[in-house]
């Protein structure tokens, strides 16, 4: 009897924020979905239903979303491998018990705990594009050092500009590539090394055939979050490029369209496809992750 | 033998890695202690002749009111999601109502969306409860939206706590709020540190709200920066100040309580 009014209780406890998770995300989700389906263009909403009529425009009539997808594409690829990369790299090199470990280790995690905004606002210093006596940046610095080959018009690279806005991306999170990747090289125990070792494995054999694959879970995960924020990317490409035509998101796209072109539906539509394409990889990752946990 | 030798070339490249993230602060740093006559960018590598202070001096009194708003949001924000995500990760793991094992990973899906998904109708709710554009409206937002990621961590906090305990309370009379106060907040505190941290740099950071939510007298300091940065007319040495003075807060908290932010970091990958 008392524990029934206690499991009472606790569900009231909890039920405001249920109640909050369900209005501002599934019921704002639902929102915009009906909002997506409409002809709401302008200040005053219109709730005119228009079938799929804003997600055909997107993929057959409108260049700005076929750059948008482009650039996703590019900077996802650039932007995972390269701090899977350096993650894995910076993880073993620490993974030796060396001298000064936490003081690197430190060292390339704290760009986490900054804002995009700061990160941007930087690098976008950093990769000034002018060439010839207004060089600066790290143009002025490769110069300065012979490396000129180095030089590079950064994000105003025809076509790759985009590639150049992972770079930035890369230096503030592999420092958590790098975390991940300690814990995963830790939960190896010694004595497997120890035994590939004793038969006579090169290190470069150890890594290849026993770490390396022990690592893939880490890998799997890291690429997942990774993934989902690539593609929701925002602040970032706000900060190093203003907001560019050819380094434009679909992020970016759908605040323009909605808030500045007042053009309610095709922003909807974009923020939707934007959805579907995170739930797509978050969706299977929770359902593993909370099954293992459950199994444990 | 040869191997524990061979490490220590690990040197090499750790020093060139060092190099690489620490440029963009010795930039950011450098240059804003450099005065008006020194911001030729020929130099812009040079260390300052001298230590000039004025470019943060006025980065300060252009973004105070920007910080200041950042602080009354972040503040309130971080204390009071942390809170209901104790209690819901309370409830989550140790009184499992019917659905509960639903309920979660439904809360948890809320971190990974895309914002812009609920841009549109937070907006139109926003200005009909009258908080659009103000301070209040976007505490409330990242309360609401920093509900997944403290529940998680909480929950897998009490999870690991062993039911034994909560049952022996349980027959010595204890309630179910009284178990939560007495005997598992105590054992919380480094949760409370973890998620608080988490949730001051996650709301401090953030750009999308402040700039979608806010008026231009309500902006936070990412928004601001942003502003200062967008245009050609500020010179590069304030730039780079102000850019200093928005990194700062955040900066410190992980300067000086690292362990706790990483704990927070890994529980984003549900890694806690």
């Amino acid at each position: 009897m008392r524990n029934k009014k206690e499991k009472w209780l606790a569900f009231l406890l909890v039920s405001p924020s249920i109640l909050a998770v369900a209005v501002f995300v599934y019921g704002f989700i639902g929102w915009t979905t009906r909002v997506s389906f409409t002809a709401w263009k302008g200040m005053i909403p219109d709730y005119t239903f228009v079938k799929l009529q804003n997600y055909i425009d997107l993929f057959t009539n409108n260049l700005r979303f076929q750059i948008d997808i482009r650039n996703t594409l590019i900077f996802t690829v650039i932007f995972v491998f390269g701090t899977l990369l350096l993650g894995l790299i910076t993880a073993l090199l620490l993974d030796q018990g060396l001298k000064g470990e936490g003081l690197f280790r430190n060292l390339f995690i704290f760009p986490m705990a900054i804002s995009y905004i700061v990160t941007g606002v930087v690098w976008r210093w950093l990769m000034n594009p002018a060439q010839g006596s207004r060089l600066s940046g790290l143009n002025l610095l490769f110069h300065t050092l012979h490396l000129d080959f180095l030089n590079s018009l950064y994000t105003a690279t025809p076509e790759w500009g985009m590639a150049f806005i992972a770079i930035p991306a890369i230096w503030q999170l592999s420092g958590y590539t790098m975390a991940m990747y300690l814990a995963g090289l830790r939960a190896i125990p010694d004595e497997l090394r120890e035994a590939a070792r004793v038969d006579g494995a090169t290190e470069f054999e150890i890594f290849r055939y026993i770490v390396f694959p022990l690592l893939r879970p880490v890998t799997l995960s890291a690429m997942i979050i990774l993934g989902h924020m690539s593609l929701k990317t925002f602040d970032l490409v706000i900060a190093v490029a203003g907001k560019q035509l050819p380094l434009d998101m679909p992020s970016i796209n759908m605040w323009q369209t909605t808030f500045d072109a007042h053009l309610y539906g095709s922003g909807a539509a974009i923020s939707i496809l934007l959805l579907i394409s995170t739930a797509v990889l978050i969706i299977p990752y929770l359902f593993f992750s909370l099954r293992k946990e459950g199994q444990q | 033998m040869n191997r524990s030798r061979a490490r220590y070339w690990s040197y090499i490249p750790l020093v060139f890695l060092a190099i690489f993230y620490l440029i963009p602060v010795y930039v950011m740093v450098m240059t804003g202690f450099k005065g008006g006559n020194e911001i030729s960018i020929k130099e812009m590598w040079n260390l300052p002749h001298s230590f000039d202070f004025s470019n943060y001096k006025l980065a300060f009194e252009k973004l105070a009111p920007n910080l200041w708003n950042s602080l009354n949001v972040v503040l309130p924000a971080a204390v009071l999601s942390s809170i209901l995500g104790s209690l819901n990760g309370y409830v989550l793991a140790k009184w499992k109502f019917k659905g509960a094992d639903i309920i979660f990973p439904l809360i948890l899906f809320g971190m990974f969306i895309p914002y812009q998904s609920i841009l549109i109708p937070l907006v139109q709710v926003m200005d009909k409860l009258g908080l659009y554009g103000g301070l209040p409206g976007l505490v409330l937002v990242h309360i609401i939206y920093g509900i997944p990621i403290t529940t998680l961590t909480f929950r897998n906090y009490y999870a690991s706590i062993p039911n034994e305990l909560v049952e022996a309370a349980k027959i010595d009379g204890a309630g179910m709020l009284g178990i939560y106060w007495d005997i598992l907040l105590p054992i919380s505190i480094p949760s409370f540190v973890v998620v608080l941290i988490w949730q001051f740099t996650q709301a401090w950071n953030d750009f999308l709200f402040s700039v979608v939510l806010t008026s231009p007298k309500n902006w936070t300091v990412t928004v601001a920066l942003n502003n200062i940065s967008g245009g050609q007319i500020v010179p590069w040495n304030l730039q780079m100040a102000a850019a200093v003075l928005a990194a700062l807060p955040t900066l410190l908290v992980y300067i000086f309580l690292g362990r706790y932010f990483l704990r927070g970091m890994m529980a984003g990958s549900l890694k806690g």
